[in-house]
């Protein structure tokens, strides 16, 4: 039963890792037609360093993302601190209204933000995906914040308040530490939604300004060649690094033991 | 250590009234337990001293002074919560130098304090541990501290022992009232545990729908309870009901029932008895002027080796309990026809008779 379990467990792992190892492989091998046998080489990586607009694109998402990131964390945190702990007038209505926009297909929204963006003249552009990355993404920070919130007992705050804390200060004392974990959670969420959007990426971007997702499909349309790959495999290790780096030190719902 | 004053405080909650006009006193130093049914109030007069809850009207006095308006931090209250409520990020020592800080003691000073709090509470050395390494009853203790080392005007409690078990809430109950006696804090205690409330308390208020019906020492609460209602809460009680006569009870079958002192007018009333009051007739010595007497029939005993709980049926009708002391071994069959004694000061009139 035990080893049935464990093998279950990796079948899972090899059905998430499989293709993106591939995928990995073969921006280190040497043919350009994806075909075997397996020639190490660095060529594509070179090949990508005098690619321009894959590694502004590069850059422009990672931008976009932390820009993203931590915009929609004050922004969705604060909203989740109101829905949660104050007495806000139709809050039930509020926090139901946050929820659609996770479920409405990109496709839509998308639409609606070009449409949008066009009448009122915001334009497309860096400014319009930061708009529209930002919106996208607050709804998962309420959600995470929110989470995070409920498990912090509100009776914590009235005890620094009894005990002479104003209520910002048993906020700023009591509930914002105990609730960097989920904060921070939300932050990589919020990154994560920023960093792989391509729909509202795409319908809102100009021809001088793309992000990767939208500078790899219009690379694609062209034809695919494995600097893609190297630019993928580059994105893949930066974000995972920063998952790991975040596993370790926010522990987010783990022990908080040790200081 | 100041008294507090409340004054004509009501609290209404949509339609529903969950304070109705309450005036009391609690003595400086006096440790007084609110106890009552869930729903009877008693959480939210504390919370009105806190400060967590603006009554609609009325006043809030401490050691004098108006705090109708103050909000809770400014009150200078120490509160200790049903569920601890330590911060968990937080040391034991950081927890209990919390209040401190907010009123600029820091450094050596504090912990000084600090250390002699956790003396006191009997748990030296704790500091630097986290919450989440001490038991329920330790985390309890922590919490006393952290209420008590600011020095508080009042101490409020909000059924602190609740949550711990049996055992453990006998040994705080002890803990508790020492603490109470070392520090001479004015102590609000909300309980919904009769024995509890009469073990700890120098005074008892019992709590029904938003209204004080009963305050006073827990002795005069427990042995001359005013109404049906105080009686039943506060232990095991037998009524009667009947129509006086002659200044007596008359029970619908004829027997007759006094009161310490004459019963007024010739309506219908009502008399509560504890069952431990009560005495079957022929086992062992009797009370000196027992004279209230009636039979009854035996339907159900409760031995329970030093203790016997005999459940009965009056003449007239009226299920009663006894408990009796197990002196002589006798133990009387189910179904048997006894006489039940007892003195007429134990025959207490309830104010809101028949």
């Amino acid at each position: 039963m035990k080893a049935l379990a464990r093998f279950y467990l990796l079948a899972i792992l090899v059905f998430l890792y499989l293709p993106i190892m591939v995928m990995m492989a073969m921006g280190f091998n040497d043919s350009a037609l994806y075909e075997l046998p397996f020639r190490f080489t660095t060529r594509w990586y070179v090949a990508l360093s005098g690619n321009d607009q894959l590694i502004s694109a590069g850059i422009n998402s990672i931008v976009i993302a932390l820009i993203t990131a931590v915009l929609a964390t004050l922004a969705g945190t604060m909203a989740a601190v109101a829905l949660d702990r104050r007495a806000v007038r139709g809050r039930t209505l509020l926090q139901l209204l946050l929820l659609p926009p996770i479920a409405i297909p990109w496709l839509i929204t998308g639409t609606a933000m070009l449409v949008f963006f066009f009448w009122t003249g915001i334009g497309r552009g860096m400014h319009a995906l930061l708009i529209g990355h930002v919106a996208l993404a607050i709804p998962y920070v309420v959600l995470v914040v929110g989470t995070g919130l409920r498990t912090i007992r509100s009776d914590l705050e009235e005890a620094a308040i009894s005990l002479g804390s104003t209520p910002l200060h048993a906020f700023f004392a009591v509930t914002l530490p105990l609730l960097t974990p989920s904060i921070l959670g939300a932050a990589l969420f919020a990154f994560a939604v920023s960093l792989d959007q391509f729909v509202i990426s795409y319908f809102l971007s100009t021809p001088g300004f793309a992000t990767l997702p939208v500078q790899i499909y219009s690379a694609i349309r062209k034809g695919f060649t494995p600097e893609i790959n190297a630019i993928s495999t580059i994105l893949l290790v930066g974000s995972m690094s920063v998952i790991v780096v975040f596993a370790i030190f926010a522990r987010p719902g783990g022990a908080r033991d040790k200081r | 250590m100041t008294n507090v004053d409340i004054t004509s405080v009501a609290k209404t909650y949509g339609q529903v009234p969950v304070l109705a006009d309450i005036t009391t006193h609690f003595a400086e130093g006096s440790f007084t337990s609110l106890l009552g049914p869930s729903g009877s109030g008693k959480t939210t007069l504390l919370r009105i001293v806190a400060g967590f809850i603006t009554p609609d009207s009325g006043k809030v006095a401490i050691g004098g002074a108006d705090v109708t308006e103050t909000p809770v931090y400014a009150r200078n209250i120490g509160m200790v919560f049903q569920s601890y409520a330590l911060f968990p990020h937080m040391t034991v020592a950081q927890n209990v130098a919390f209040g401190l800080a907010r009123r600029g003691i820091r450094g050596a000073e504090a912990k000084k304090l600090v250390d002699r709090a956790l003396d006191m509470v009997r748990l030296p050395g704790f500091g630097d541990r986290r919450p989440k390494q001490l038991s329920g009853g330790q985390q309890q203790r922590v919490a006393l501290a952290r209420a008590v080392v600011i020095q508080p005007s009042v101490l409020l409690l909000d059924e602190p022992l609740s949550a711990l078990d049996r055992r453990l809430r006998q040994e705080m109950q002890v803990e508790l009232k020492r603490i109470q006696r070392e520090t001479g804090l004015t102590t609000i205690f909300v309980t919904h545990d009769q024995e509890e409330a009469l073990a700890l308390s120098d005074n008892v208020a019992i709590l029904d729908r938003g209204r004080i019906v009963q305050i006073g020492p827990p002795a005069e609460v427990y042995e001359q309870p005013k109404t049906r209602f105080a009686a039943e809460f506060l232990g095991d009680t037998n009524f009667f009901k009947g129509a006086v006569s002659n200044g007596a009870l008359q029970l619908s079958d004829g027997t007759s029932l006094r009161t310490a002192a004459a019963l007024p007018g010739n309506a219908k009333a009502m008399v509560a008895v504890r069952p431990e009051k009560m005495q079957i007739v022929g086992d062992g010595t009797e009370v000196e002027g027992a004279s209230n007497r009636i039979s009854a029939r035996i339907d159900h005993v409760i031995y329970a080796g030093p203790a016997l709980t005999y459940v009965l049926t009056a003449k007239d009708g009226t299920s009663l309990k006894i408990f009796a002391q197990n002196r002589t071994g006798t133990i009387h069959p189910e179904g048997s026809e006894v006489t039940l004694a007892w003195h007429p000061a134990n025959t207490i009139p309830m104010e809101d008779a028949a």
